[in-house]
């Protein structure tokens, strides 16, 4: 069991605030806020995602849109030869489209993984510097080969017209919509408390602060960080699934390095390695973005100096300011 | 295919891959001297072809623009350097990456309100449009040529400068060790100003002689600096040889790779198909070249360390 602390109340404020937020927009005829409260749960995602590399596990990847767009594309791809009725691979065997859910998720999640699997055994060979170069590489060259893929839209990106399913669950209702990526939301934090408290997770944490160290006793670094990084890929490829139902759309802009960029910053907004870290740094950067973006065409001016004074003065995120205690590092 | 066209392609690929060197050449003293992971340096490359494209709309000039954009680019990078970077120095990378992330947000920003949503155009100046005859029959244009020339003018300058001068001395000895020349009186922070605003002046440089190639826009200078990046992995961080010799691979690889490979497909697989297989391998060329070159050699062909 956790511990009562003050950031174990922040969190179920934070976890309770996103679920009625929706509710009484839809009690009050707003559906809007019901769509932005889903962006919420599923940037939070790719965040939750994240912030097992970067938080637990120290590897400051600068290429997570790239499982964050291939998640879209699996969602795009699917959707896009299930209306067409045609094959993605009609050969040895054939492998159509998709519009269940659960499917969908479990092959946006494998492909993610599996890409993670071989960009990371490349780039773990490295560390600091190089890996944050070599992680957006690799991100840029999906980008950049989706981009040259005319059948799947290219720069036009793909459009989805309908949204995939579950059998007794109305997907195209926004508020049913936003309850599935609520409850993921939700399962994937409780799956990161666990991983984090497992001796899988004891033994990534060192790896971060003293890998010789980890070695010493007897635990390779290597195999352990690869793994971390696979499964955060693979909650970051999820992410992205459900982000494309949400827009019905995926484009190579869900690649790209600025996409990154914001991943990053919901980890940090939030406060690295805290749990919830990723669902205060979404919420505040969605609402950020519609009520100063409504106000201002200056955003990306405005998102610029807030982040710069995050980084120079406020270390530590939202999460670091209203529970206190700074994690060890 | 001719050799006039082979020799044409290689040309393109060099020319990439000295504008890549002028880019990656910042970029790598700063990691070298400061260590220090520069993301705006591409902002600084935007901010170098804008000033350029709009001091030679205005004064007629295209060599005013030059200066100017080199200028430009330098105060920017000193400016940047008192007010923000000096404080990221002491922290961890990724502080240094998030801080000049948010440093592109705002000179992306403050580029499209000072200059405006439509691209600017440059022409290239009259005493370098004409064209070169090629050994084997082609013709090359003068301006690509010139642009290589001042590349490896540059390149002997630094290496000169390095060698050669005091500050070279003060920079070679800042890299291996940053206290001891402080103890021993060199005034660091101004050294530093000083390779950050050197870095940033090369690569406004680059900007405004690339601005007559393309348009010129806000963000712009994002792909170049991620080229950049693969050309400092390769050729090892810090390393201003690794950098030259990097860029050179990376620019001829790039540009071979889009001409030759939909042609080499087109020889088994009819024409569409050829040329999407080939354009997405050519696509991720020099990708997969860093990787087989990381595979093979962790930190780079010349790390700084060795």
């Amino acid at each position: 069991m956790p511990e009562f602390n003050r950031e174990t109340l922040v969190n179920a404020v934070l976890a309770l605030a996103l679920l009625i937020a929706p509710l009484i927009a839809v009690f009050l005829g707003e559906p809007f806020y019901v769509a932005l409260a889903s962006r919420v749960a599923t940037l939070a995602l790719a965040g939750v995602g994240l912030n097992l590399a970067l938080g637990t596990g120290g590897m400051v990847s600068f290429g997570h849109a790239a499982f964050f767009g291939l998640g879209g594309y699996v969602a795009g791809i699917a959707a896009l030869h299930a209306f067409e009725g045609t094959t993605f691979i009609a050969w040895p065997f054939e492998i159509g489209g998709s519009e269940h859910m659960i499917v969908i998720w479990l092959v946006a999640m494998a492909v993610a993984g599996g890409a993670a699997l071989a960009i990371g055994a490349i780039s773990l060979r490295t560390t600091g510097v190089y890996f944050i170069m070599i992680t957006l590489a690799f991100a840029q060259m999906i980008y950049y080969f989706a981009i040259s893929l005319p059948t799947y839209g290219g720069e036009d990106g793909l459009s989805i017209y309908l949204r995939s399913g579950l059998p007794g669950i109305e997907a195209e209702d926004p508020l049913s919509f936003f309850l599935v990526c609520y409850a993921l939301l939700l399962g994937a934090l409780f799956l990161m408390h666990r991983l984090v408290d497992s001796r899988f997770g004891a033994a990534l944490q060192c790896a971060r602060m003293n890998p010789q160290r980890l070695a010493t006793l007897g635990i390779a670094p290597f195999p352990v960080k690869l793994t971390a990084f696979t499964l955060s890929a693979m909650v970051t490829g999820l992410a992205g699934a459900l982000f494309a139902e949400l827009n019905g759309f995926v484009s190579p802009a869900m690649l790209s390095w600025h996409r990154s960029g914001e991943i990053i910053i919901f980890v940090i907004l939030g406060g690295v390695g805290r749990l919830f870290g990723p669902l205060a740094g979404a919420a505040l950067f969605i609402l950020l973005e519609s009520f100063i973006g409504g106000w201002t065409d200056r955003w990306q001016l405005v998102l610029g100096l807030i982040l710069l004074a995050v980084v120079l003065f406020a270390r530590g995120g939202v999460i670091g300011l209203l529970a206190g205690k700074a994690r060890h590092d | 295919m001719s050799a006039a066209f082979l020799i044409e392609q290689l040309l393109n690929g060099v020319q990439l891959g000295v504008m890549l060197f002028l880019m990656a050449a910042g970029l790598t003293l700063v990691f070298g001297v400061m260590g220090l992971i520069n993301l705006a340096h591409g902002s600084l490359f935007m901010l170098g072809a804008f000033f350029c494209a709009w001091i030679a709309g205005q004064t007629g000039s295209f060599w005013l623009g030059l200066g100017g954009g080199f200028l430009a680019a330098a105060a920017a990078g000193a400016l940047v350097e008192i007010v923000v970077i000096r404080r990221l120095y002491d922290r961890d990378h990724l502080d240094q990456v998030l801080a000049t992330f948010a440093l592109i947000l705002i000179f992306s920003e403050l580029a499209r309100w000072v200059f405006g949503d439509r691209p600017l155009y440059l022409d290239v100046p009259e005493l370098l449009s004409g064209a070169v005859p090629l050994p084997g029959g082609g013709r090359y244009p003068a301006y690509r040529l010139a642009i290589i020339g001042v590349g490896l003018l540059t390149a002997a300058g630094l290496y000169l400068l390095i060698a050669r001068t005091r500050l070279g001395m003060q920079i070679r000895a800042g890299e291996s060790d940053r206290e001891m020349i402080g103890a021993l009186g060199v005034d660091i922070r101004t050294l530093y100003t000083a390779v950050f605003a050197l870095g940033a002046a090369l690569a406004g440089l680059a900007g405004g002689m690339v601005g007559a190639l393309q348009s010129v826009q806000v963000g712009m200078g994002e792909p170049v600096l991620i080229l950049a990046f693969v050309v400092i992995i390769i050729g090892g961080i810090g390393s201003i040889k690794g950098a030259l010799l990097g860029a050179i691979l990376v620019g001829v690889t790039d540009t071979l790779g889009r001409v030759f490979l939909p042609q080499f497909f087109g020889l088994f697989l009819p024409t569409s198909e050829a040329t999407s297989v080939g354009s997405s391998l050519a696509a991720m060329a020099i990708y997969l070249l860093m990787a087989v070159v990381l595979a093979w050699r962790p930190k780079g062909l010349f790390p700084l360390d060795a």
